[in-house]
């Protein structure tokens, strides 16, 4: 029985519960449309400031004047190829290696399993692994965006716990067929994991393509090399070191140069659109993924 | 291990295991080792040979000379680093940020958890989710740019609040701020992954047996006696799990988020670890140190994982690991 303190205790309960998600969801969305809004906006309108929801003069012109530059090109162009090369492998790689694991016969399970979980609390650290990658020659060299990343501990057990999850009858009626472990493994078993393959390409994808310090770390001193994420951090750190400069300068006229905020809001978009696209859709399958992937670790 | 070929009718079974057996069975294993060889060689140069170079603390490592040719000079690295007080200062910023990460990020987490699960109309909560999840998948390099653009001094959306509601008279340079750089990196970090953490824990709530609702129905529980009766205890466990698990990861509060938002004006409070390790390297040419830094942070992170372990134990909680 609902009493009718409890009723009026509810709707109070009510209101601040959707009155404080509603803000919260407004917080995080926000500075995302007034990107968008800036970006679309002229360029020398957008200095006058002001813009919140909505472009105040609509212009294409920051667009162009990225797409129009070489180097910038070149960047969003090799980030693509990094992400798509990383993801396709990435996911051979997860899927084999998952696979393997999964499976009570293999003789190396246990050994392999030990050494996978180990790299999930351990590490070298920054500057051995940098010199390490120096000592293999991997700077400056497209390879160094992709071998470091190739075999990922976490995206493993997240797809060998739900291969577990898979009735045993299925690959071994495809055994007794004389189908191999390749073939089971890619006709079989990765049709019916949609869900955990989602997430896992999600993962990789959006890993791959938010990339910026290997670049800086690694890649530095070949342009050629240059993803837009690190473009745009270099963009970042220009303008941040000019505020900077100003805050220390203060009353005398220094720094004249207009931060080119327009442009930055414009980049800003185009990293993080594709992303917004896909993932809603892939949604379901990742809360499934990392729900799995958790409660059975 | 007893697995294997089941003994085939009219032979003995192939026990005990000769060597020359192990090696049939792998034989017969090859496509598994095919697919999985390669890869335990990636894990082995990528995540274990740095581990190999972890000597380099113990001497005066020379990139010329390499790990082979450079001498060794016992413990003087880490002397050097523990008598330095840029060190501390690192290790406290470095400690602090953990810290405030991990807790802030925790109680959001289980807050923002119960608040969705408490949500009727599905449409909106699926929004919320759908937008807090967001800033998960973007770069830090985006975040920094935002954070960058909404604290801007120079029309800046902080700025022009504040001043229209009349909380400021100036421009605030919150970017240039010493003390303000560990309350917005810890914003910062709270508002990009609050809604991912609570995915865990929005699965945990909505396995709860419905029945035990049903029942402080009947017993006359509102809404917040239910969240705090049944929710907040059905989700004890799990959150113990992942707060245990995170602790280690403290001093591993990372360093994309501090080199992106830091700047020389405030590095004595955005300066971690990691950053401090690849200044000396890179800049003093010190890799030793680096190494060194690297070290100790791997120790500090085992250390933490041990003893919230053995106090979870102690106190009764279960054993986590």
């Amino acid at each position: 029985m609902r009493t009718n303190k409890h009723g009026t205790a509810d709707f109070f309960i009510n209101v601040v519960l959707y009155a404080g998600l509603a803000l919260f969801g407004a917080m995080t969305v926000y500075p995302f449309l007034n990107l968008f809004a800036i970006s679309f906006n002229d360029p020398l309108d957008t200095i006058r400031g002001g813009i919140y929801l909505l472009p105040r003069i609509w212009s294409l012109d920051n667009y162009s004047i990225i797409f129009s530059n070489d180097r910038l090109l070149g960047a969003f162009l090799l980030s693509i190829a990094r992400t798509i090369a990383g993801t396709v492998l990435g996911i051979l790689c997860t899927a084999m290696f998952a696979y393997a694991l999964s499976l009570k016969e293999f003789m190396l399970r246990k050994a392999f399993n030990s050494a996978l979980v180990f790299t999930l609390y351990i590490n070298g650290g920054l500057i051995p692994t940098y010199l390490l990658i120096k000592n293999l020659h991997l700077m400056n060299n497209f390879l160094v965006y992709l071998l470091p990343l190739l075999v990922n501990a976490f995206f493993i057990i997240i797809m060998r716990s739900y291969f577990e999850t898979l009735p045993s009858g299925l690959t071994e009626s495809a055994k007794i067929d004389g189908a191999g472990h390749f073939q089971t493994l890619f006709r079989i078993l990765l049709p019916v994991s949609l869900p955990v393959l989602a997430t896992i390409t999600l993962f990789v994808a959006v890993t791959h393509w938010n990339s910026w310090f290997d670049n800086y770390l690694y890649a530095s001193r070949s342009p050629h090399l240059s993803l837009l994420q690190y473009e745009l951090m270099k963009i970042l750190l220009s303008a941040m070191n000019q505020s900077v400069a100003q805050q220390a300068h203060i009353g005398e006229s220094t720094v004249s140069a207009v931060t080119p905020q327009a442009i930055r809001a414009a980049m800003t978009i185009v990293v993080t659109v594709p992303i917004l696209v896909v993932y809603p859709f892939l949604q379901n399958y990742f809360i499934q993924g990392m729900t799995v992937g958790a409660m059975k670790e | 291990m007893k697995t294997g070929v089941p003994p085939l009718p009219g032979k003995k079974p192939l026990r005990p295991i000769k060597p020359a057996g192990v090696f049939l069975r792998l034989m017969k294993q090859k496509e598994l080792l095919l697919m999985t060889i390669p890869l335990m060689a990636l894990v082995i140069v990528f995540n274990y040979m740095p581990l190999y170079g972890w000597i380099m603390a113990i001497q005066d490592y020379k990139v010329v000379k390499g790990i082979s040719g450079s001498p060794f000079v016992g413990a003087d690295k880490f002397v050097q680093l523990f008598q330095d007080d840029q060190f501390y200062l690192v290790l406290r910023n470095t400690l602090v940020m953990g810290f405030l990460n991990l807790i802030s990020g925790f109680i959001g987490a289980i807050v923002l958890a119960l608040a969705l699960n408490e949500i009727r109309v599905k449409w909106f909560k699926r929004t919320v989710q759908t937008i807090t999840y967001i800033p998960h998948f973007v770069s830090w390099v985006v975040i920094a740019n935002i954070a960058h653009m909404v604290l801007s001094p120079d029309g800046g959306l902080l700025n022009v609040l504040l001043q229209k509601v009349g909380l400021l008279e100036s421009p605030f340079y919150f970017m240039a701020k010493e003390q303000w750089f560990w309350p917005i990196h810890t914003f910062l970090s709270f508002w990009k992954e609050v809604g991912w953490s609570s995915i865990i824990y929005l699965a945990v709530l909505s396995g709860i047996n419905p029945d035990l609702y049903e029942a402080a129905d009947v017993d006359g529980a509102g809404r917040l006696r239910k969240i705090w009766h049944i929710s907040i205890p059905g989700l004890m466990p799990t959150a113990i799990i992942l707060l245990t698990l995170s602790v280690g990861w403290i001093i591993q509060s990372g360093y994309e988020s501090q080199f992106l938002l830091g700047n020389p004006i405030v590095l004595d409070y955005s300066e971690v670890l990691d950053l401090y390790a690849m200044r000396y390297s890179f800049q003093i040419g010190d890799y030793s140190i680096g190494a060194a830094i690297s070290i100790f942070k791997s120790f500090v992170s085992i250390l933490m994982v041990l003893s919230i372990n053995y106090l979870a134990r102690r106190t009764g909680s279960g054993r986590l690991i």
